[in-house]
């Protein structure tokens, strides 16, 4: 039999009953949308949390005083007994580390900020100029702080977008004088809303260069180092020269704590796409399932069809042409369902999208080739047996059969 | 003398039915020659169809020899014997045995297409059997769409189509009426006067007496044979 014959034979067959073909079909579609769907649910979950972790900045390694056993991330470390205190020198000699590309200190306080007419409990952070790449934030108004002697400090302020709405309501910040604690300083910008970082919200903050903030506070701690690697694979050097550097200048005790990004984030990573990876495979249960359906469905056919099958046989067809011809028939459902439930899948994954815009639901695509292929396989698997069953029929029998 | 066309010889089929063993057909020995047109006949249940299947190689003897057109062809493997029954062998049921989601068109074309021949032959051999067994406006009908006479008339026209050097046809009258079955008859038997065998199962003595050759069975024996 010629292979466009053969197509074209068993896409008869399959359309001589239509009923049988389309259950059979929208079992198929629905195992593969269910992989697709459940895929882009647990991988658009993956790629949220992603995102919002890589908002912190990337390529980051947090410096924070004290020795922490787990290495995890705990913000009572730095607020409890510190051994030996991070200063601004500490941070400027890390800017030695050849991994390291940026270095932003911070000391926090909280104090009162006024403008005429109104006063606020703020906190207000200490910081350099290279405080914004590092963290990726975005400027609304101005500028931020600028690149100036970290011993020094011009009294200039930025403040983040809740504190401008605050203070100024819809007016003007840049330019307006304003009174942190009994100091005064010049708004030089305003920071972009961003959301949650770092346990705190930088809209909420007022910052101020480094060397001022320790004078209000009456201190030369800081709070944390932010360091920034140069790339992505350099992380890990980057954390190991900052260790290495600080425990010099500490007399060779290591009493600061390090961690990176990288650590959490990749911990979410894995449980995620374990997750997605959980629910892709009961999703192909369903798919199984649906193989274990194509079977049983081409084995009633194979039962109604005997009399024809028995004619072919008549007519001069091989065996082996019968089983290619059930064969193809399997496998052309099957197909069928897969692209189906393909488009069912990415129709549903959209659909999620336009009501959570903000949730990335894109299945991945391992999942889908795995979701397409499985059903073909399972449709094509399935189908042996009824087909062999088709091809060793006695043509006698089968044609006595009405 | 021409070589035979078909040459039983002892033939043996037995059918076990739990306990009990039914010989279908007992030491059963026959010679045809190409051309013949033979008729088949007996009571109810004397192994008529038995041997016509076993001559269209559906049913293989439990013993004894077939030799078609000068080939063992009892040894043959299944795929060997779908090849001769696909070359020179023609099958007409008494039911039609039409695929009912094909046209007459299609129908007529099955044996082509199982045998890979291209569509394009497919094309001008169908069209060709339509005309000359008065077919043309039925090609794209189905078979229930279709009267007896013509369903059997498709189904001689699918029989045909191949070429093949023999016709088996189990009762081919069996479910026509008078007036259609001798049209059916005649179309054989045309088909017959050019050259090719005819094997026809009847119950009808009226066919059996236009045969050249009538063979009796009873109990599984060729009990006479108008020939010897
Ligand atoms: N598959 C089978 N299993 C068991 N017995 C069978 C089988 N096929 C045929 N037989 C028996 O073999 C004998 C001959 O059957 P066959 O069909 O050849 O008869 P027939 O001459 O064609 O009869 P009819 O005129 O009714 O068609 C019968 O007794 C039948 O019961
Ligand atoms: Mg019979």
């Amino acid at each position: 039999m010629r292979a466009p014959d053969l197509i074209r034979f068993a896409s008869h067959a399959a359309t001589g009953n239509p009923l049988r073909s389309s259950l059979l079909v929208l079992a198929v579609a629905i195992g593969v949308a269910a992989v697709v769907v459940l895929t882009a649910l647990g991988d658009g979950a993956r790629r949220y949390v992603l995102a919002e972790f890589s908002s912190l900045g990337s390529n980051l390694v947090i410096v924070l005083p004290g020795r922490s056993q787990t290495g995890g991330f705990n913000p009572a470390n730095a607020i409890t007994g510190t051994p030996r205190d991070l200063t601004i020198n500490d941070a400027k000699a890390l800017l030695r580390g050849a991994s390291i590309r940026r270095v932003a200190p911070i000391a926090v306080g909280t104090s009162e900020i006024s403008v005429p007419g109104k006063l606020r409990e703020v906190m207000v952070a200490g910081t350099t100029s290279q405080y914004i790449e590092v963290r990726h934030l975005d400027i609304s108004q101005g500028s931020f702080l600028p690149e100036e002697d970290w011993g020094r400090g011009a009294a200039v302020a930025v403040i983040g977008a809740k504190v401008r709405q605050e203070m100024f309501g819809q007016g003007s910040a840049v330019g307006r004088l304003i009174r942190v604690g009994d100091r005064r300083f010049r708004i030089v910008g305003v920071l972009a809303s961003s959301g949650q970082g770092l346990g705190m919200n930088t809209d909420e903050l007022v910052f101020v260069p480094v060397a001022l903030a320790q004078a209000m506070f009456n201190s030369n701690t800081l709070f944390r180092i932010l360091v920034e690697a140069k790339n992505r694979e350099e992380i890990p050097l980057a954390k190991a020269q900052a260790l290495e550097i600080l425990k010099l200048r500490h007399e060779g005790e290591e009493d600061v704590t390090a961690i990176t990004q990288d650590a959490v984030l990749a911990t979410f990573d894995r449980l995620l796409s374990a997750l997605t990876l959980g629910v892709a495979g009961i999703a192909a249960i369903s798919l199984a399932v649906a193989g274990i359906l194509v079977m049983n469905v081409m084995l009633v056919s194979v039962v109604q069809r005997t009399s024809e099958i028995g004619l072919l046989k008549a007519l001069g067809a091989t065996g082996s042409a019968i089983r290619l011809a059930f064969l193809v028939e399997a496998a052309m459902l099957s197909a069928a369902g897969a692209v189906m439930g393909f488009l069912l899948g990415q129709g549903g994954a959209a659909l999620i999208r336009n009501f959570y815009p903000t949730f990335p639901a894109f299945p991945p695509d391992w999942a889908v080739a795995a979701g397409l292929i499985t059903a073909l396989a399972t449709g094509i698997l399935f189908g042996v047996l009824p087909a062999r069953r088709a091809a060793l029929l006695d043509p006698v029998q089968a044609l006595a059969k009405r | 003398m021409a070589e035979p066309q078909i040459r039983l010889a002892g033939i043996e089929r037995v059918f076990h039915l739990g306990d009990s063993e039914v010989h279908a057909l007992h030491s059963l020995s026959l010679t045809i020659m190409p051309g013949e047109y033979v008729a088949v006949m007996g009571p109810s249940g004397s192994g008529k169809s038995t041997l016509l299947n076993l001559l269209g190689l559906l049913d293989r003897p439990n013993a004894g020899s077939y030799v078609l057109e000068g080939r063992d062809v009892t040894t043959l493997n299944p795929e060997e014997q779908a090849e001769v029954r696909s070359r020179r062998i023609g099958f007409v049921f008494q039911s039609f045995h039409l695929v009912p989601r094909l046209t007459a068109y299609d129908n007529i074309a099955l044996p082509m297409m199982l045998a890979g021949v291209s569509p394009k032959e497919r094309d001008v051999r169908v069209n060709k059997a339509l005309k000359d067994y008065g077919l043309e406006d039925r090609a794209g009908h189905r078979p229930e769409e279709l009267s007896g006479g013509q369903r059997q008339r498709v189904a001689i026209a699918r029989a045909t189509i191949m070429e093949p050097a023999m016709i088996l046809a189990d009762e081919p009258t069996g479910n026509l009426d008078r007036a259609t079955g001798d049209e059916v008859v005649h179309l054989l038997e045309e088909l017959n006067g050019r050259g090719v065998t005819l094997i026809v199962v009847t119950h009808d003595p009226g066919i059996g007496s236009r045969s050249r050759r009538q063979l009796l069975m009873e109990d599984g024996e060729l009990r006479r044979d108008s020939a010897i």
